[in-house]
């Protein structure tokens, strides 16, 4: 489904990704680990297609496509989806209003017809239940005011909605509580398929006891120095990331 | 000294009219005679140049001219035709037009200063003792150019008084309409309303430009609001994009009224409008919102003068830009706060968005306070839309132009969101959006 490699990238002549290479196939849950400054968020974003990032070098293939040739929107459409380390609030657009826009953006490229606001309602509620959000919160502007944890939830609740097939979790776990993560975990689970993958982007293994990897991936120098099965993070978590900066420096 | 509109001065002197009328229009020549064209040099004008007006002479028409009977005013009903409406076309009544005397809401009356020049006092509705008291007593013709040139030279408008404790639910709709033989033409003019003892009513101006005609209009509007009045104004110009458009709309607000004021600019060329209002009694309120989309070359310049000359009185401002293309917009706000004035409760900003690099604001909120136990805030912001929101919005699958439209229309909401109206409100949302589509838009 994904195929990177040799994957550079930077921001402002700041190479932060220096030659990745990783291969994602429908089913699987692939975790990336790393330090702070690793290039984790960065791999994340690019995936994304943000702007503010300049590939120097190798190549992304999705499902046969060429994607760093794609815009962000045309990412989404595609089925790719970035859960926001930082999710960003936007004043005077409710989420109800900026959730049913996009997923009718979705559907207008699936060939279906859109959804009025009524229809749309059926749609939510039962993606919200998922996340446990209250229904309340739908007509807030996206993100104002929410605390990190719902922020966090916002998150998948808008990949419940657009069903993507590359998910992409960004930090997701960071700052939630033990509580907020098993719900979030919960809503990641649920979306789980066979043509679907997911790329966990974090720091710590705790996530990873809900949302199973497959196979785990160290990022060190903006280069994956170690791939492994979850036993890799089981490690990591017990001793630290310094053994691999050591042996990446040697 | 002479200036161009000498003869104009001579030709409105001979149509005769009250005497009180003619002896006000004679000491408005000899203002705006002595005053002239005001110039950057004048702090009132710092940030824009009147040139295209002073340099060169816009004719006086006495007559309509233009197709009364085919205009289609549809598109700037806000669809609500059923709206009392009074249509001056290129600055003159238009009967046709217009909704008859006797189909007016209960407690509104009307009459045109055209009527009371033609007919005389007999012909006004019973309305001509109230439009001596006022015309020209509320807005300053003796400090400002263009109230002295209008006061001079206006000829026609409308005059709408509101009975004590009549509470008008229905809005009335005034709409000054220029066509395409409105070329080279000075259309001034002058509107007043009188608003009752606890009386409730709201008027709508629009400013409409039919083609791409450059004239100039000149208008003055002067709303005095009894004890507990209620005054809504909304005013929407949408001038010709050719066109130069100065207004004055000038209040005095006597204890517990209050008056609100929405200006929603779009058209011109180049554009002034002056809201000023005197809370000349206890406990009296003004409220002024604006929101100004400008493109292209436009230059789109608001003044408001707030000035709090009783205790207890209070004031709140929110004034919304958005500009694209080489527009220049400019924000002045004075809230003025007289010694006596204390307990003055007082509030004003001014936000803007700039959508291109060419794009440029001045903006000065400012007070001036004279009473030591008031509270008074005011600030400025000028941004651009946010590059992280926009990508955030396309990964969620929204085209790069669906994500700046959506993000400038929430822009604008709240401060269109203060207008009760909800027809009005309607329509100026879906403009907003409507204005914002056809974006081009750059792969950042």
């Amino acid at each position: 489904m994904l195929k990177i490699r040799g994957l550079r990238a930077g921001i402002e002549d700041k190479e932060i990704l220096r030659g990745i290479d990783l291969t994602v196939n429908a089913g699987e849950v692939h975790a990336v680990m790393g330090p702070n400054g690793s290039g984790k968020s960065t791999l994340a974003q690019v995936l994304a297609g943000h702007p503010s990032f300049e590939v120097t070098g190798g190549s992304v293939t999705y499902d046969g496509k060429d994607l760093l040739e794609l815009e962000p929107e045309e990412r989404a459409h595609a089925g790719v989806f970035l859960a926001f380390q930082y999710p960003i609030e936007i004043p005077g657009v409710t989420n109800a209003y900026f959730l049913r826009t996009a997923y009718n953006e979705m559907r207008k490229v699936q060939g279906l017809e859109e959804v009025d606001p009524i229809e749309f309602l059926d749609v939510i509620e039962e993606k919200a239940k998922l996340v446990q959000m209250d229904p309340s919160m739908l007509n807030r502007s996206v993100n104002m005011g929410f605390s990190g944890g719902e922020k966090k939830r916002n998150e998948i609740l808008q990949m419940a909605v657009l069903e993507p097939k590359l998910a992409i979790l960004d930090e997701t776990d960071s700052g939630l509580d033990i509580d907020a993560l098993r719900v979030v975990a919960d809503g990641v689970n649920a979306l789980k398929a066979p043509d679907r993958a997911t790329i966990v982007v974090t720091h710590y293994q705790r996530l990873l006891n809900y949302i199973v990897p497959d196979y785990v991936h160290v990022l060190v120098g903006g280069r994956i120095v170690k791939s492994g099965g979850k036993e890799l993070a089981l490690e990591l978590e017990a001793r630290g990331y310094d053994w691999l900066l050591a042996e990446a420096a040697a | 000294m002479t200036t161009a509109y000498s003869d104009d001065f001579r030709t409105v002197a001979e149509l005769g009219g009250p005497g009180w009328l003619a002896e006000r229009r004679r000491a408005a020549a000899a203002s705006f005679t002595a005053l002239g064209f005001p110039t950057r040099k004048n702090e009132n004008w710092h940030y824009t140049s009147v040139a295209p007006i002073s340099d060169r002479t816009f004719r006086m028409v006495r007559t309509p001219g233009g197709d009364a009977s085919s205009l289609d005013l549809t598109p700037y009903q806000f669809n609500s035709p059923e709206w009392p409406r009074l249509v001056f076309l290129n600055g003159h009544f238009v009967a046709e037009q217009s909704t008859p005397a006797d189909k007016l809401p209960e407690g509104v009356r009307v009459t045109t200063l055209g009527a009371l020049l033609s007919e005389g006092a007999d012909a006004s509705n019973g309305l001509s003792d109230l439009i001596e008291q006022h015309l020209g007593r509320v807005a300053d013709g003796e400090e400002h150019a263009f109230v002295a040139l209008n006061t001079a030279l206006a000829t026609d408008g409308a005059v709408i008084v509101v009975g004590s404790e009549m509470v008008v639910d229905t809005p009335l709709h005034v709409v000054f309409v220029a066509d395409g033989a409105s070329s080279g033409q000075a259309i001034q003019t002058r509107t007043l309303f009188v608003a009752g003892r606890h009386s409730k009513a709201t008027v709508i101006e629009s400013f409409i430009g039919m083609g791409e005609a450059d004239y100039f209009t000149n208008a003055v509007s002067e709303a005095v609001l009894d004890d507990g009045a209620t005054f809504t104004n909304i005013k929407v110009q949408r001038e010709s994009q050719s066109a130069f458009h100065i207004c004055t709309t000038s209040v005095h607000q006597a204890r517990d009224s209050h008056y609100l004021h929405f200006s929603c600019a779009l058209g011109a060329a180049l554009s002034r409008t002056n809201v000023y209002t005197i809370l000349d009694g206890e406990g009296s309120g003004a409220t002024l919102n604006g929101l100004y989309m400008l493109d292209g070359d436009q230059h789109c310049d608001h003044q408001t003068r707030i000035e709090h000359a009783k205790p207890n009185t209070f004031s709140r401002e929110l004034y919304k830009g958005l500009l694209d293309g080489n527009s220049h917009g400019v924000f002045n706000g004075k809230v003025y706060v007289h010694p006596e004035a204390q307990k003055t409760d007082g509030k004003q900003e001014n936000n803007n968005i700039l959508l291109s690099p060419t794009a440029h604001i001045d903006t000065k909120p400012e007070l001036e306070i004279y009473a030591d136990d008031v509270r008074c805030t005011h600030g400025a912001t000028v941004g651009q839309l946010d590059d992280t929101a926009l990508f955030y919005m396309r990964s969620r699958g929204l085209s790069a132009a669906q994500a700046r439209q959506l993000l400038t229309y929430a822009f604008a909401a709240d401060v269109l969101e203060t207008i009760e109206l909800e027809a009005v409100r309607d329509s100026l949302e879906e403009q907003t959006l409507e204005r914002f589509t056809r974006h081009e838009v750059g792969t950042a």
